[in-house]
């Protein structure tokens, strides 16, 4: 038997998950369907697919969504319960070598021959047969019933989706690869878009999400001289911001006015002598900004110092939202989402983990038995003066 | 004969001392046997014919023709006057200003002059709105001259109305109002609160361009002059002088007109009478007024008390008034100040302590945000004393003010970004000018509100900064008492809850027993240190 922290679609139970989770980030632990107990190992497709014992398991923006109830119906298909969930994972094979899980179940994964047009061209995290094959619905190992989830002591994956972890790195710092493989794909965003190698960008969120989005920008500018301005609500945020190489840490309310000064811009509202540029309109901005928080008001904020004919990336995953759109129309904004990453993505992502100590991020491990408290800790992080939070399953007992 | 100010020994019998703390007080006791408290002196007498003297300055001028002499018809006549920053608190009706610049223009008229304009002379300071300029000059005058634009505020933003006149000896470029440099005549209309008014730096500040004003208000100037006040060791004067000597030779004529206010700030009776007496002298009306005053102010929010404060205006009494050639005017002019400020004290301090109100020259009307509190602090009440600061190299200087994280939107707004911005990255004044002033200065959105609106110019929070700069130079330690401690951090300061912790935190810098100063201020008080 494995223990595991199991999810099952249970209308109700969600419904109870939501309230919750309005009232209090991460209390859908408690009030939805999420329960603890032992299940059968899950069973890989194939004789190719191999064991994975999960060592340490973050805990992701996603997966507090789906846990407090408010994850997007867009997931509803592409999501088979009930569901272990953990994405981010540093494991052990059979063999008692570490590796790392590169979530996506892509074409390759999922027998699937010939491959969709783009995971042919390299492009798994954007497969088209994402809900086919001889694997259940899921985007990722942990939204997926077959596969199981970091957050067990037990889950299966196939060998395309393993990469070795360096001796030299601790678990602790293997947990961060895989969102900081995220990262890697925006940076390499970034650069590709209005930003170039060297132009102003503005980071909205110092989150997990942000502070490696930072780390890895740095990594691969490797050294220029660029503005990075980084949003942080918390102290904690504010001082690793900083030492990951930001060029200025403002409050949220203050991103505006920084951006005004960084870039000279002017600005504009009904009475244009007293503007201040927390309350009017920037008429310039910056060339690209990435949101990493996903919210309306990131969202709008993103949209508002963003420069003409500039790049909104959406790196931190949004839900419903409402946003004036206007913006973006006058000012011939690119809205782009940057989702997940390659192969690429994740070795870059194991240079970058390691140069920038991205170790320290982690700011709290659990066991399973305490996960209410875990994904409580989580889902506060940035007021709790935490980043990432994840669980260690190198304590818990095999059966 | 009104008595003069003294340096008071602090003995166990010494009541609690009286702390200016923004919009509200504070009565502390100082150490005994170790604190001495520097008080300034009662008002001098004013003059009782204001009309009179100023006519005969006007008349007898010093080193000059009369001004009547001087004015002839189809000449260029402008006078410029000093802004919004001077006095504090401004003075009741009918202001000084009003009172020369109506017998400057008698006198025109008398002479046939119509081509008169009339600048307010605000340098790199926010517009005056039209109450206070109404309030400066009068409603005759405004009336007669704003509505066709020929009263205004100086602009030293606009490209069509400057003039380059030169470069000093040293290297100092002088570009002044163009309308003030090409006129027949120049009459300037001052008064001078302080010591460091007045003079070459009238014109030469007062009507520049920041290509100008960058020269002497930048950080190496400000720690090399000692003090502000003391014009003939100030740096900042020694390069106005410089600049004097350009618009001179550049052939701008100055009639300068200076006029002295003595202390009297609250007046000898009313509501805040309280706060200009020795505390040793409080009658028991003066305690119930005072604890009254306390209470009420609890009682009301920051944005009432800032209005009740801002709104007082001050009963001064005129003492001189001088007219002519600016450095025989100014000689006699800084002699009226001293008459009126100077204190004799005896060797240095190890703790100065000093209450700050809620007024500097640059919140008038406004919010004393935390850089304005620096500069209060550290710019101008340090800098009160001629000879050697008050307190010694090394030591610590101890505020009280509340210092809130707090900015007028409209007035500052580089202040904010300043705050934000430069502050978080570093103090050092030197830094700061290297590596930000040119970005603010030649910003064109600070620039687009310091024309149009109401708001300082871009680069004058780093001018507030390098205020403080031989203070900051000077001194072992900063220490604010009841301020936000984020903001006191912010500054680079130290924050303590009550006088007691920052006499106690101070003895971290200066060691233990150490003296204490106290200067009480307002009304303004300057130490001659020996």
């Amino acid at each position: 038997m494995s223990r595991a922290l199991v999810l099952k679609r249970k209308p109700a139970k969600l419904a109870a998950a939501a309230a919750a989770g309005r009232v209090l980030p991460g209390r859908g632990a408690a009030a939805g369907p999420l329960a603890l107990g032992e299940v059968d190992p899950p069973e890989g497709p194939t004789d190719a697919w191999v064991r994975l014992r999960p060592r340490l398991a973050g805990i992701c923006g996603s997966d507090l969504a789906t846990v407090d109830g408010r994850a997007s119906r867009y997931f509803a298909p592409i999501t088979s319960f009930p569901i272990t969930l953990g994405h981010e994972v540093v494991g052990e094979l059979d063999d008692g070598t570490r590796a790392v899980l590169v979530p996506v179940l892509h074409c390759g994964v999922r027998g699937i021959d010939p491959p969709c047009p783009s995971c042919a061209a390299g492009r798994t995290h954007h497969c088209e047969r994402i809900a086919f094959g001889h694997l259940d619905p899921g985007l990722q190992s942990g939204f997926c019933r077959q596969t199981g989830g970091g957050w067990s002591t037990e889950m299966v994956a196939h060998p395309d989706q393993l990469v070795p972890v360096p001796d030299d790195m601790a678990d602790e710092a293997a947990v961060l690869v895989e969102p900081t493989a995220c990262a890697v794909h925006a940076a390499r965003a970034i650069r590709a878009g209005s930003a170039g190698a060297d132009g102003a960008v503005a980071l909205v969120g110092a989150g997990t999400v942000g502070l490696t989005t930072l780390a890895a920008l740095r990594h691969l500018d490797g050294g220029t001289g660029r503005e990075v301005l980084v949003t942080a609500k918390h102290p904690e945020q504010r001082r690793l911001a900083e030492a990951l190489g930001a060029t200025r840490v403002v409050g949220p309310s203050e991103l505006a006015r920084a951006v005004r000064s960084t870039t000279a811009s002017l600005v504009l509202s009904d009475d244009d002598a007293t503007a201040s540029a927390a309350q009017g309109q920037l008429t310039g901005g910056v060339p690209t900004v990435a949101d990493c928080v996903g919210s309306d008001a990131s969202l709008a904020q993103a949209l508002r110092v963003v420069g003409p004919g500039g790049d909104v990336l959406v790196v931190g995953m949004p839900g419903t939202t409402t946003l004036d759109l206007t913006p973006l129309w006058h000012r011939e904004t690119s809205l782009r989402g940057c989702y997940a990453y390659t192969r690429d993505d994740f070795a870059t992502a194991l240079d970058v983990v390691a140069a920038a100590d991205l170790r320290r991020l982690l700011s709290a491990t659990y066991p399973l038995a305490r996960y209410e408290e875990a994904i409580a800790h989580a889902a506060e992080a940035g007021r709790r003066g935490a980043v990432k939070v994840a669980f260690d399953l190198r304590g818990e007992k095999h059966r | 004969m009104p008595r003069p100010g003294l340096v008071l020994d602090v003995d166990r019998s010494t009541p609690p001392i009286l702390f200016h703390h923004g919009e509200s007080f504070r009565l502390e006791k100082l150490p005994a046997g170790r604190s001495r408290v520097v008080y300034p002196a009662e008002p001098l007498p004013a003059l009782r014919d204001v009309e009179g003297a100023i006519a005969d300055a006007l008349d007898h001028p010093l080193d000059s023709d009369p001004l009547a002499a001087r004015l002839r018809p189809g000449m260029k006549l402008v006078i410029a006057f000093d802004d919004v920053s001077l006095p504090l608190p401004k003075m009741r009706r009918p202001d000084i200003r009003q009172r020369v610049i109506e017998a400057v223009l008698d006198r025109a008229a008398a002479a046939g002059v119509d081509d008169v304009r009339i600048i307010a002379a605000l340098a790199l300071h926010r517009r005056m709105t039209e109450d206070e300029l109404r309030h400066a000059v009068g409603d005759r005058v405004y009336d007669a001259f704003a509505p066709d634009g020929r009263l205004y505020n100086h602009d030293a933003e606009d490209p069509d109305d400057l003039a380059f006149l030169g470069t000093t000896p040293h290297g100092e470029e002088v570009e002044i109002n163009k309308a003030a440099a090409e006129s027949d005549l120049l009459v300037y209309v001052n008064i001078n609160i302080v010591s460091m008014d007045g003079g070459h730096k009238s014109t030469a500040t007062g009507l520049a361009s920041y290509r100008s004003i960058r020269h002497h208000h930048n950080p190496a100037t400000m720690v090399h002059s000692r003090s502000f006040m003391d014009r003939h060791a100030s740096e900042l004067h020694h390069s106005n002088w410089r600049m004097g000597e350009v618009i001179r030779q550049a052939g701008v004529e100055v009639f300068q007109v200076e006029t002295t206010l003595n202390n009297d700030t609250f007046g000898e009776k009313g509501p805040l009478s309280v706060l200009q007496k020795r505390e040793w002298e409080w009658s028991t009306r003066d305690r119930m007024t005072f604890m009254g005053m306390q209470a009420g102010l609890k009682r009301m929010g920051p944005n009432a008390r800032r209005r009740a404060f801002q709104s007082w205006e001050a009963p001064y009494g005129v003492t001189s008034v001088t007219a002519g050639a600016v450095d025989p005017v100014h000689e006699r002019t800084l002699q009226h100040c001293f008459d009126q400020h100077l204190v004799s004290v005896e060797g240095q301090t190890d703790v100065l302590t000093m209450g700050l109100p809620y007024i500097c020259p640059y919140n008038v009307d406004s919010i004393m945000n935390p850089i304005l509190v620096m500069c209060l602090g550290l710019g101008y009440f340090f800098n009160m004393y001629r000879g050697r600061p008050l307190v010694r190299e090394g030591g610590v200087l101890i505020l009280s003010h509340p210092t809130p994280w707090d900015f007028h939107p409209v007035h500052h707004p580089s202040y904010i970004d300043f705050f934000e911005e430069v502050l978080a990255d570093t103090t050092d004044p030197k830094v700061i000018a290297e590596k930000y002033e040119t970005r603010y200065a030649e910003d064109e959105w600070y620039r687009h509100l310091y024309r149009t609106s109401h708001a300082y110019h871009g680069v004058h929070p780093f001018y507030m900064w390098y205020w403080g700069a031989h203070a900051l130079d000077h001194l072992g330690s900063v220490i604010v008492v009841g301020g936000d401690t984020r903001a006191v951090r912010r500054l680079g300061f130290r924050p303590a809850s009550t006088l007691q912790d920052a006499l106690e935190m101070a003895t971290d810098t200066v060691g233990p027993q150490p003296t204490v100063t106290h200067l009480h201020n307002p009304p303004i008080v300057m130490a001659d240190v020996t």
